[in-house]
C-alpha cells in the first residue's frame, strides 16, 4: 500500500484500536492520515490518550472522535476537558483488563475473569462470577473494524519486530480487528527476520507502510 | 530529613533481595537510592518490561518509564508486550508494589486513582497492581496538606481495590494488618504512639512491640 491510499481503509463512525502507550508505539503517520482524510465519529480503543509523545492526542484536540475506550486520560487535557463537557464518551478500563478484552477480541474468547476492580466501581454493571470462594468480575472481548500498528521492522510478508518499550499494545491489537495496518521505520525482504524475532505472525497483517521521516 | 526521605528509606528496608518490584510515580521513585548496599532488586515497568535502571548515557526514544519519561536498563532487562506485563502484575510475579495513596481504612481499602468532579485521569495499571501483586506496600504522608486525616475508618473516595492494603508507611507511621486489624507497629522520628493516634481517623492496634523506624541498614 502506498500512502495516498492509507486514508481509503478509514470511514467516519468505525471502531479504531491502536498500539502505543503515552504516544510510544503509536503510528504517528496513520494518526496524521485519519486527520488529514476528514475521518470523524471515530471510537478509538488503546491503553491512553496520548501525551507527552502525541500518540492519537491529535485525533482528540481535531474532535475527530466520539468514545474512546482507555485505561488513563490523565496525561491529555483536551481529553477530559472534552469529557467532563459531555462531547467525548470516556470508558476507562483498568490497563491489565483492556489488554486483556483485546487479547480476548483476538482469542476467539468470550470474556475474561479478572479478579482486578471487585469492590471499586470498576465493577457495576458487570456479571461477578465466584470460583472456588474467590470473586472475579466477568470482562466482554473488545474488537476493531481497523487496528492501527506500529512496528520497528516489517518484512515484506507482514511479519513483525518491535523495539523495546514501543510494543505493549500492539501485537494485541493487530488480532483483535478485522483489517490491520501497520506503520514501520525499515521494510525489509522475507527472510531476512529470523523467524525466531517474529512478534507478531504476517498472516495477520493487511497492509505495511513504512514510516515517513519528519 | 524531609517526610518523603523518611517514607522512602523506611520502605527501601522493607524489601528483599532477588524481589521484582513495580514502584509508582513520586515517593515511591526515591525508594531505590535507600536500598542496603548488596540487595538487588528488579524493577518492573508496566509498559512493558523487567530490569528498569537509572538514565545512563544518551536516552533511547523507546525506553521510557510508565510516565513516559526517559530511563535506562540494566544487564539482564526483558521487554514484553502489555499482556505480559499483566500477566506478570496479576498472576502474583510481582513481590511488591509501592505506590501512593489519597486514602487508605481500616478495611486495608486504597483509594489513590480519582477525586470526583475534580480529577478522573484513569486508574491505568494501579487496580491490577494493588490486585495482584504479593505486598501492597503505600507510601503517602499521614495527613493532606489541610492536616486532615488520610488513614480512615472508611474511604470516601473511589477505590483502587478493596481490603489489599499490607503495609502503610508515613512520615510519623508504620502499620500493618496483621489478621485484618490495622496494626501500629513503628512510630516515626520524634513521633509518639498519641501522636499518631492524633493524626489518624482510622481505630488501630498497637503492637506490644511498637518500636521507633529504623532508617538505615544495620549490617
Amino acid at each position: 500500500m502506498e500512502w495516498s491510499d492509507a486514508g481509503s481503509v478509514f470511514r467516519d463512525g468505525m471502531t479504531v484500536m491502536f498500539g502505543g502507550f503515552l504516544g510510544i508505539g503509536t503510528p504517528a503517520g496513520l494518526v496524521s492520515t485519519i486527520c488529514a482524510a476528514g475521518i470523524k465519529d471515530l471510537t478509538l480503543i488503546g491503553n491512553d490518550s496520548g501525551c507527552p509523545v502525541p500518540g492519537i492526542a491529535l485525533l482528540i484536540e481535531q474532535r475527530r472522535v466520539r468514545r474512546l475506550v482507555v485505561s488513563h486520560i490523565g496525561t491529555n487535557a483536551t481529553a477530559g476537558k472534552q469529557m467532563l463537557a459531555g462531547e467525548l464518551e470516556v470508558e476507562l478500563s483498568p490497563q491489565g483488563t483492556l489488554i486483556e478484552r483485546i487479547r480476548a477480541g483476538g482469542a476467539g474468547l468470550g470474556g475474561v475473569l479478572t479478579p482486578t476492580g471487585v469492590g471499586t466501581i470498576v465493577e457495576q454493571g458487570k456479571q461477578k462470577i465466584s470460583i472456588n470462594g474467590q470473586d472475579f468480575l466477568l470482562e466482554l472481548p473488545l474488537r476493531a473494524d481497523v487496528a492501527i500498528v506500529k512496528a520497528a521492522r516489517a518484512d515484506r510478508a507482514g511479519n513483525l519486530v518491535y523495539d523495546r518499550a514501543a510494543r505493549n499494545f500492539n501485537p494485541l491489537v493487530a488480532l483483535a480487528a478485522d483489517v490491520v495496518i501497520v506503520e514501520a521505520d525499515e521494510i525489509v525482504d522475507v527472510g531476512e527476520i529470523d523467524p525466531d524475532h517474529v512478534a507478531t505472525p504476517g498472516a495477520v497483517v493487511d497492509h505495511i507502510l513504512l514510516a515517513r521521516k519528519n | 530529613m524531609d517526610a518523603k526521605e523518611i517514607i522512602a528509606r523506611r520502605i527501601a528496608l522493607e524489601l528483599k533481595d532477588g524481589d521484582i518490584v513495580n514502584l509508582g510515580i513520586g515517593t515511591p521513585t526515591l525508594v531505590p537510592r535507600y536500598l542496603p548496599e548488596g540487595l538487588q532488586i528488579t524493577l518492573q515497568s508496566e509498559n512493558g518490561f523487567l530490569g528498569m535502571g537509572p538514565l545512563n548515557g544518551t536516552p533511547e526514544p523507546n525506553v521510557v518509564n510508565a510516565s513516559g519519561q526517559p530511563c535506562g536498563l540494566i544487564p539482564g532487562a526483558a521487554f514484553f508486550d502489555s499482556a505480559m506485563s499483566f500477566t506478570l502484575i496479576r498472576g502474583g510475579h510481582v513481590d511488591a508494589t509501592v505506590l501512593g495513596g489519597l486514602q487508605v481504612d481500616q478495611s486495608a481499602n486504597l483509594a489513590n486513582w480519582a477525586v470526583p468532579g475534580k480529577m478522573v485521569p484513569g486508574m491505568g495499571g494501579a487496580m491490577d497492581l494493588v490486585t495482584g501483586a504479593r505486598h501492597v506496600i503505600v507510601a503517602m504522608e499521614h495527613t493532606t496538606r489541610e492536616s486532615g486525616a488520610k488513614i480512615l475508618k472508611q474511604c470516601t473516595l473511589p477505590l483502587t481495590a478493596a481490603g489489599k492494603v499490607h503495609t502503610i508507611v508515613t512520615e510519623l507511621a508504620l502499620f500493618r494488618f496483621i489478621d485484618g486489624k490495622l496494626t501500629l507497629m513503628e512510630t516515626g522520628p520524634e513521633a509518639t504512639v498519641d501522636e499518631v493516634r492524633a493524626r489518624t481517623e482510622a481505630e488501630f492496634a498497637v503492637s506490644p512491640d511498637c518500636h521507633p523506624m529504623q532508617l538505615h541498614a544495620t549490617r
